[in-house]
This record gives C-alpha cells, sequence and structure tokens, in this order.
C-alpha cells in the first residue's frame, strides 16, 4: 500500500480531472460514478492484499 | 403431466414382538441422502435399517439441479445414468439485466466427460430411483417407512432410539446413528446442539409449472436463466430452470416485507406468472414461499451420533449447493464408516469425516452467503454497487465475472485433511478425480467407472504400479500382465493427468497422493494413513 506521494507534479492535475469527471452530475449519479471507479480501480490493481490494506487504511477514518 | 405419487408400503417391524439385535448401523431419514447412504453402504457389504416418517417420496420437486460430481457418485450407486437418461442436461447460464443479456457462462466448455456440468431432475424422481436401488439389497437394507424416531440416547459406543410405528412403538439399539433428518433435524433439536449462522430476510417465491410453450423460446435450449430486475417482475430478480416433462422451475424474489402465507395462494401467484409467461397456458404444479438462512452445526460427529447432509449444514438454494453438499457428504462417509464397521479402521476415521466435509460446508456457505448478499443488497450502498457492477458489465469484461447469481457447485479441495499426503502432479492432491474416456481390451469405458468406489493406484504413462495389500491398480497407455490397463482416447488422459505419474485414489474418487517414482514404502504409508493409521 502507497501512502506517501505517488502522484508527484501531477496531483494537482489527477484532483482536477477527477472533479472533471463529477461536472454536471446530480448527487446520485457522482455516487454511481464513484462506485464504477472503485470497482474498476480495484480491478486495475489486482492486488487482493494491498486491496485489503486501503480497504482497511480507508475504513480506519470513518 | 403430474408425478404419480405412490405410497411405499408399511410392514410392521421385528421389534414390536420381541428384541432387534443391535444393529450396526440406523440411518434416520429417508430423502436422497439417507437412500443414498444405505446403498452406498450396502455395496461395501454393510448393513443398515433406514427408519422414515413418511411413506411416499419429496412433495414438490425440490432439489433438481444435480452437479457433474454428485452425477459421477450416484454413477457409482448406480442410478447417475438413469438421472441423465430422464434429467434435462444444461451447462450454459445467462444473466440478464433487466431485458438486456450482461454475461454468460459455460460450466462445462470441453469434451471427455461421461457426465455433463448439471442435470437437472426433480427430487422425487431421484428418491423413486434411490428406492428401487436400495431394493436391489433386500438382505442389506432395511426400508422401514412411518417408522418415526420420536426419542434417543447417545452412548459412547452405542445409539437406543424409540421409534414410532402405526402399531405403536419400539426400541432399537445401534452401533452408529446417521442422521439425515434434513433442514430441521429432529435428532439435532432433541440434542439441543447449536445451528449458527445468517439469516436472511428477503423471501423468494418458488413455483413448478407445466407448459408445452417453452419460456426459453423457439429452441427450449435448457439453460440457466438468471435476471436483475427483470422487466416482468417489478425490481427484484428471478431465475428459471427446465425440468423434465415441460415442468420448469421459476423463483421469484419478494422482498423482506411479505406476507408469506397471502403469497402462497394461487391467486398471488398465477397473476405474477402470468406476467413472465404471458399468455401461453401453464399449470401450477407445486409452489412454496419460503426464506433461508446460511447456518452450520460446528461438529457433524457426536461419539456415535454422525449428521449427513441438511441436518449438518443449510445454504441458501442459488448455486446448488444444498443436496450437491449433501451428497459428498455420504461419498465421504461411506467407506469410512464401513472401514470402520468391519474393523478395518480406528473409529477416530469417522473424525476425518467432520474436518473435510466441515470444511466443505463452510465453502458452501461462504459462496452461497456471498450470491445471496449480491442478489439481495442490505443497504442503499450494497445497492448501489451492485448496480454498478450490472451497468459496468455492459461494456467491462472485468465486471462480468462479478455478477453473482450463484457460484455453481464444484467438488471441494481435501488438499489441507490430515488423510492426504503432499506432493506435485498434474492433479493436486486433495482434487476430486476428473474423468476422461479410455479403451481397454473390453471396449470404451470411463476412468470414473474403473476407479471409484475403492483405493486405487492409479498409474498413467511409463511407470509401473507396484503391489500393495488391500489397493486395486489400474494402468493408462502401459502394458502390464498384473492389473488391467487402458488407453487414454483424444488426449485427455495425457491432459488431465500428464504422464510418468501414479495417483493414490481414494474410495470417494479425490487424489490423496501422488508419486513419480514406483517405490512401494512412501506409497504405503501414504495410503496407511489415508486410512486413518496414527503416526
Amino acid at each position: 500500500m502507497i501512502l506517501e506521494d505517488n502522484l508527484g507534479a501531477e496531483g494537482d492535475s489527477v484532483y482536477a480531472a477527477l472533479m472533471a469527471a463529477h461536472e454536471g452530475l446530480s448527487e446520485a449519479e457522482s455516487h454511481a460514478l464513484n462506485a464504477r471507479l472503485v470497482l474498476m480501480l480495484a480491478n486495475e490493481l489486482g492486488d487482493t492484499a494491498r486491496l485489503a490494506a486501503l480497504f482497511k487504511a480507508a475504513r480506519d477514518l470513518a | 403431466m403430474a408425478y404419480a405419487y405412490t405410497p411405499f408400503p408399511y410392514s410392521p417391524p421385528p421389534g414390536l414382538t420381541a428384541p432387534e439385535p443391535r444393529h450396526p448401523v440406523v440411518i434416520v431419514g429417508a430423502g436422497p441422502i439417507g437412500l443414498s447412504m444405505a446403498v452406498d453402504l450396502a455395496l461395501r457389504g454393510v448393513k443398515s435399517v433406514v427408519l422414515d416418517d413418511n411413506n411416499v417420496v419429496s412433495l414438490g420437486s425440490r432439489a433438481i439441479c444435480w452437479a457433474k460430481r454428485t452425477l459421477e457418485i450416484f454413477d457409482r450407486l448406480g442410478i447417475g445414468e438413469r438421472m441423465l437418461e430422464k434429467g434435462v442436461t444444461w451447462k450454459v447460464g445467462r444473466q440478464f439485466h433487466g431485458e438486456r443479456e450482461v454475461y454468460n457462462f459455460d460450466l462445462l466448455p470441453e469434451p471427455g466427460h461421461k457426465y455433463p456440468a448439471f442435470v437437472n431432475l426433480q427430487q422425487y424422481y431421484v428418491e423413486e430411483y434411490l428406492v428401487e436401488r436400495a431394493q436391489d439389497f433386500p438382505n442389506l437394507i432395511d426400508l422401514r417407512f412411518l417408522n418415526k424416531v420420536t426419542d434417543h440416547k447417545g452412548h459412547t459406543d452405542h445409539v437406543e432410539l424409540t421409534v414410532e410405528t402405526p402399531d405403536g412403538p419400539y426400541q432399537l439399539e445401534t452401533d452408529w446413528y446417521i442422521a439425515c433428518d434434513g433442514a430441521g433435524s429432529a435428532t439435532r433439536k432433541r440434542m439441543n446442539l447449536p445451528f449458527e449462522g445468517q439469516t436472511f430476510d428477503e423471501h423468494f417465491l418458488i413455483a413448478d409449472v407445466e407448459m408445452e410453450t417453452s419460456p426459453f423460446g423457439d429452441h427450449d435450449t435448457p439453460e440457466r436463466w438468471f435476471w436483475f430486475a427483470p422487466p416482468f417482475h417489478n425490481g427484484q430478480s428471478a431465475l428459471l430452470h427446465k425440468q423434465p416433462d415441460n415442468i420448469y422451475r421459476i423463483d421469484l424474489q419478494l422482498g423482506s416485507e411479505t406476507d408469506p402465507k397471502a403469497e402462497a395462494t394461487e391467486e398471488k401467484v398465477v397473476p405474477r406468472l402470468n406476467q413472465m409467461l404471458g399468455d401461453a397456458p401453464f399449470r401450477l404444479d407445486w409452489m412454496s414461499v419460503y426464506k433461508f438462512r446460511c447456518a452450520r452445526l460446528e461438529r457433524f460427529v457426536h461419539d456415535r451420533v454422525v449428521f449427513v447432509g441438511d441436518s449438518a449444514h443449510v445454504v441458501s438454494p442459488f448455486g446448488a449447493r444444498g443436496g450437491n453438499g449433501g451428497v459428498q457428504d455420504v461419498d465421504n462417509l461411506g467407506w469410512k464408516l464401513a472401514a470402520v464397521v468391519q474393523g478395518e479402521a480406528p473409529p477416530s476415521l469417522i473424525e476425518s469425516y467432520d474436518i473435510e466435509r466441515g470444511h466443505g460446508a463452510d465453502e458452501n456457505m461462504r459462496n452461497s452467503a456471498r450470491a445471496t448478499n449480491f442478489m439481495t443488497p442490505k443497504s442503499p450502498i450494497e445497492t448501489l454497487f451492485r448496480n454498478e457492477v450490472l451497468t459496468l458489465a455492459a461494456r467491462h469484461p472485468f465486471a462480468r465475472k462479478l455478477i453473482n447469481s450463484g457460484r455453481l457447485s464444484q467438488p471441494c479441495t481435501l488438499a489441507r485433511s490430515p488423510l492426504q499426503t503432499a506432493g506435485d502432479a498434474p492433479l493436486h492432491p486433495g482434487s476430486a478425480l476428473i474423468d476422461a474416456p479410455l479403451t481397454g481390451p473390453a471396449g470404451d469405458r470411463w476412468l470414473l467407472g474403473e476407479v471409484q468406489g475403492q483405493f486405487t493406484l492409479l498409474a498413467v504413462g511409463e511407470i509401473t504400479a507396484p503391489d500393495l495389500p488391500g489397493l486395486a491398480r489400474i494402468g493408462i497407455d502401459q502394458s502390464q500382465e498384473a492389473y488391467p490397463c487402458f488407453q487414454g482416447k483424444d488426449g485427455h488422459v495425457q491432459q488431465r493427468y500428464g504422464s510418468g505419474f501414479l495417483y493414490l485414489l481414494r474410495p470417494d474418487g479425490h487424489v490423496c497422493a501422488v508419486f513419480d517414482r514406483p517405490d512401494s514404502a512412501p506409497i504405503a504409508r501414504a495410503f496407511d494413513r489415508a486410512k486413518g493409521a496414527t503416526a
């Protein structure tokens, strides 16, 4: 699991791209997009141990 | 045409007039599991008494999907071919979201197996075939209908039973009490054993309809069709299966806020089915509204009481893991119980049934609970993820594999069992036998028919199987005087088993050890371990 910066100089533009992906969507549509994105990123990563660590790290802040 | 129920005859048991000698095995429950148990033991020369409180086969179709491994076990018990002939063979499942097909799977894409991925056949036919098969062993199987066990008392080396009949009660004693009395097991309740797991709130309607016009369309290709949010059934899920005699199984999810009594009436059911089936005429053959749970006993073996099938573990029906799991229990327990009863193995061998089938039950519960959670999301966020999986599936292959309408029954591996010996070969120790076509001096054969039922050393390719007492031998793609040999057909044996290996197969058709050298000593050690010898 990578919790140090891994985006480098592109951090701001990645964040902006994520916001742009949501632009113009209703809150429900945005939640659906996020759900799709989580599923797609999980598949992209394809590593169950790293995913489990990420799920836990995110959950720990809830 | 509706199934004609013929009552089995009752005759007053001997115990009513004089005490019966202690029996080696009493099986409680004459459903598919209890009857299979009796036939398995009879094939090994072990006597059993089968007690059932009823005198007809299953009312309603109930278990209908029999998996390949189960059919292979039924082949050994002597009813597999009959089931294949009468049943509806299928292997493709299609999943729809609304009207659109989002994913399909083929459960047996390759040839070279005697049995298909699945055969659909109503439970009442399976029970009928098993009763007829049991009657082939009049000196070994004592079938007693209308014999209801009302009490039992367990001791360390035997069990006492009280049995109620139309002519009054009588007492029995048995060395082993095999509880095959189903999900509501009275045996389990009498013993106050906790039966714990996950309960699901959703109600489902199960309906069998007989109709001439196939709901699968013009070609009537038998498959498993599953809908999320079907257009004909208000936002819930639906399942369609074909059975013999033009009978179709329909499962409709009804939600959690349903009155099951009101729903299980023709007035409510027929309009729901009309929405699905359109104008085609049909006859309602059987229906039931049910909820389900995934639960198991912590232990399946309690001294001389052994729980088998639904009495030991129950699962949701999506995945066909109930009846199939129970038949695998029988396959696992049969040879062990026979060896213990016949004094060839210590009673502790029965403990390995608890370990191996407990592992199987956990796997079945995990799979069926996951499918049920996917089908019946419990919260808005679960619903959101489920729906987005279905949305993604239309375009992205990875999401299609996440769609879960039931992961269908597969034999589970015994790799971590204490009876196993680790090793490396194309088919790993712990795996169930994979069938393959053979040619021999007497014509074409199937591998499973040649090796199941007894410990067998299977020699594939250029390796000779050494002679060990009590161990059958068979050779593939070699020529020997000492044991029967066959040629593999179409490369299937080679592809599935490789070449130059010895496979030690258990009577339940699982690989318990593999060898690439023909040395007797390690094979003898693995054989002893598989028979429960303590090191």
